[in-house]
């Protein structure tokens, strides 16, 4: 019994010291941001790696969904008498949620591996500590750029992905019964408004900034060698993954309060 | 190069001879380097209990030492990558452990520092690692970075190299390219660590010349740490060896070679 207290109270320390560590580390990030040089190249080049470079697989992950969606509703909806509805339902399905939560996740996967991998292996080979010896701060350098990149980039890739699963679900529909892409996308956005896009959009600017932060700080803060490293990336794809699913139902609920 | 006129300094002994050595070291604003009692800790284990430290302009300082000794935690306090727990580390007169990140920034440009495995950014050419810091903290024109860069690169013989990345250069051509970055800012202060750590011995002869022209042309304060004692004993003027967190003994490699003391004796006996 005092063991497994013992144990529980060592696991809520450590998950306290780590949302402490994270804090500071927030911070710093913050306290760099105001401070001149704003490192605009590297935000650019970084603006690639996780934009341009992520586009294809989100692409790619939205016209599956939208392609899948498209097929099972089709069933369901014909059973109950309201094929009718399939255009909207889908495209309802894929901007609200499908979408914002598909893109959270696909990078997760590949941003935060790459962020924490890449930082890790500059962490545990003292490049980061030579960017620091050399007068640059690396918490902007490093850390700032990518966040911002993150926050900047998910709100585009997540229209990229609503646009391919739209798109996909239209084809799916159409190879069941032709249907032309004028009238399904008229049917399906029948009744939307600009804020049915705006805020789940957004929504994934806070994913942006989930999936940026964890790997920034997962990544700089490697110890050890190579099993540092993936250490690092693992658990910054578990810890985003996890912290963009729970603020992903809690946005919901602010979503569904203020733009209901 | 520098050669102070200066005994064997055991550590119980270092305060009575160290106003000479600032006599003939220092400029009007105090020593390179001066640590005085400093500690480092972590967690229970002392890595520095009270170091003193004084290098002077122009002037080289070896420090050898067990590996765990705390000679890569001295460099890292001294250019502030470490913060040390208690005591003073002045550059250049100028007490450094209070300063904000901007403060230390600026210090920072003025040292130079070679890390044990170069660490150059290997996600940048070789031309690209040496201009990082040109960039960030001169306002040089394109074309007079590019030659300094070629200045540079040809001062460690590294001028064919530009285009390739890190992973496609040797050990000793990455510790090259490191030096060239290091230089970079023109420093006043160059902390090396373990320069010649990992290569052959042709390698090795080559960076410690590399390492001597660059002291005559650039006139720095350097501290070289390194478990190479021919190295040592080739481009310092004095060697500080490090023992249980602190200085045991400091002097030229002659006059720690007279040293009674076992430690010292034993430690010269197995590195030679």
């Amino acid at each position: 019994m005092r063991s497994t207290l013992t144990s529980v109270w060592g696991l809520i320390n450590r998950f306290l010291e780590w949302f402490g560590d994270l804090g500071l580390f927030v911070w710093r990030v913050v306290r760099a941001a105001f401070r001149r040089p704003f490192e605009g190249r590297e935000l650019l080049r970084q603006l690639d790696e996780i934009g341009s470079k992520s586009l294809p697989l989100v692409a790619l992950a939205g016209a599956a969904i939208g392609f899948v969606l498209s097929l099972e509703s089709r069933s369901s909806l014909v059973r109950f008498g309201a094929k009718s509805m399939l255009p909207a339902a889908l495209v309802y399905s894929i901007i609200h949620e499908t979408g914002p939560i598909v893109t959270g996740l696909v990078v997760c996967g590949r941003v935060g591996a790459g962020i924490g991998a890449e930082l890790g292996s500059m962490k545990v080979t003292e490049q980061i500590d030579a960017i620091e010896a050399s007068g640059v701060n690396p918490y902007k350098f490093l850390a700032f750029t990518r966040i911002v990149a993150c926050v900047l980039m998910l709100p585009l890739l997540t229209l990229a992905a609503d646009f391919c699963g739209v798109l996909f679900g239209w084809v799916a529909d159409t190879l069941a019964e032709p249907i032309s892409l004028y009238r399904f996308i008229n049917q399906g956005f029948v009744g939307a408004t600009f804020s049915d896009f705006l805020a789940p959009t957004f929504r994934t600017a806070v994913f942006g900034l989930i999936i940026g932060m964890i790997g920034c700080f997962q990544g700089m803060n490697t110890k050890g060698g190579t099993a540092g490293v993936g250490l690092s990336a693992t658990s910054s794809v578990v810890l985003s993954s996890l912290f963009v699913i729970l603020a992903d139902v809690i946005l919901v609920k602010f979503i569904l309060v203020f733009f209901s | 190069m520098m050669h102070p006129e200066q005994g064997v300094l055991l550590a119980g002994e270092e305060s009575h001879a160290t106003p000479a050595m600032e006599s003939s070291s220092e400029k009007s604003d105090g020593p390179a380097v001066l640590l005085r009692s400093l500690h480092k800790s972590f967690g229970s284990q002392i890595v520095l209990d009270g170091i003193d430290v004084t290098v002077g302009t122009g002037e080289t300082l070896a420090v050898l030492g067990r590996s765990g000794a705390g000679k890569s935690v001295l460099l890292k306090l001294i250019i502030g990558l470490q913060e040390p727990d208690s005591g003073s580390n002045r550059n250049h007169g100028q007490e450094i452990t209070c300063l904000d990140l901007d403060a230390m920034n600026e210090i920072r440009k003025k040292m130079g520092f070679l890390f044990q495995h170069a660490a150059l950014y290997d996600s940048l050419t070789v031309e690209q690692n040496v201009a990082f810091p040109l960039k960030r903290h001169t306002r040089m024109t394109e074309s007079q970075q590019s030659h300094r860069i070629q200045e540079l690169l040809a001062g460690v013989g590294m001028e064919g190299d530009l285009k390739k990345m890190p992973s496609d250069l040797s050990g000793g051509m990455q510790k090259r390219v490191g030096l060239a970055r290091a230089l970079a800012l023109e420093p006043g202060i160059l902390l090396l660590d373990e320069p010649t750590a990992g290569l052959d011995p042709i390698t090795s002869g080559e960076i410690n010349e590399l390492i001597l022209k660059l002291q005559e042309e650039h006139h720095m304060a350097s501290i070289v740490v390194t478990h190479d004692l021919h190295s040592a004993k080739t481009i310092a003027d004095r060697i500080a060896l490090l023992h249980e967190g602190n200085v045991l003994i400091e002097g030229t490699f002659a006059e720690l070679e007279k040293s009674d003391d076992e430690f010292v004796s034993g430690f010269l006996k197995r590195d030679s």
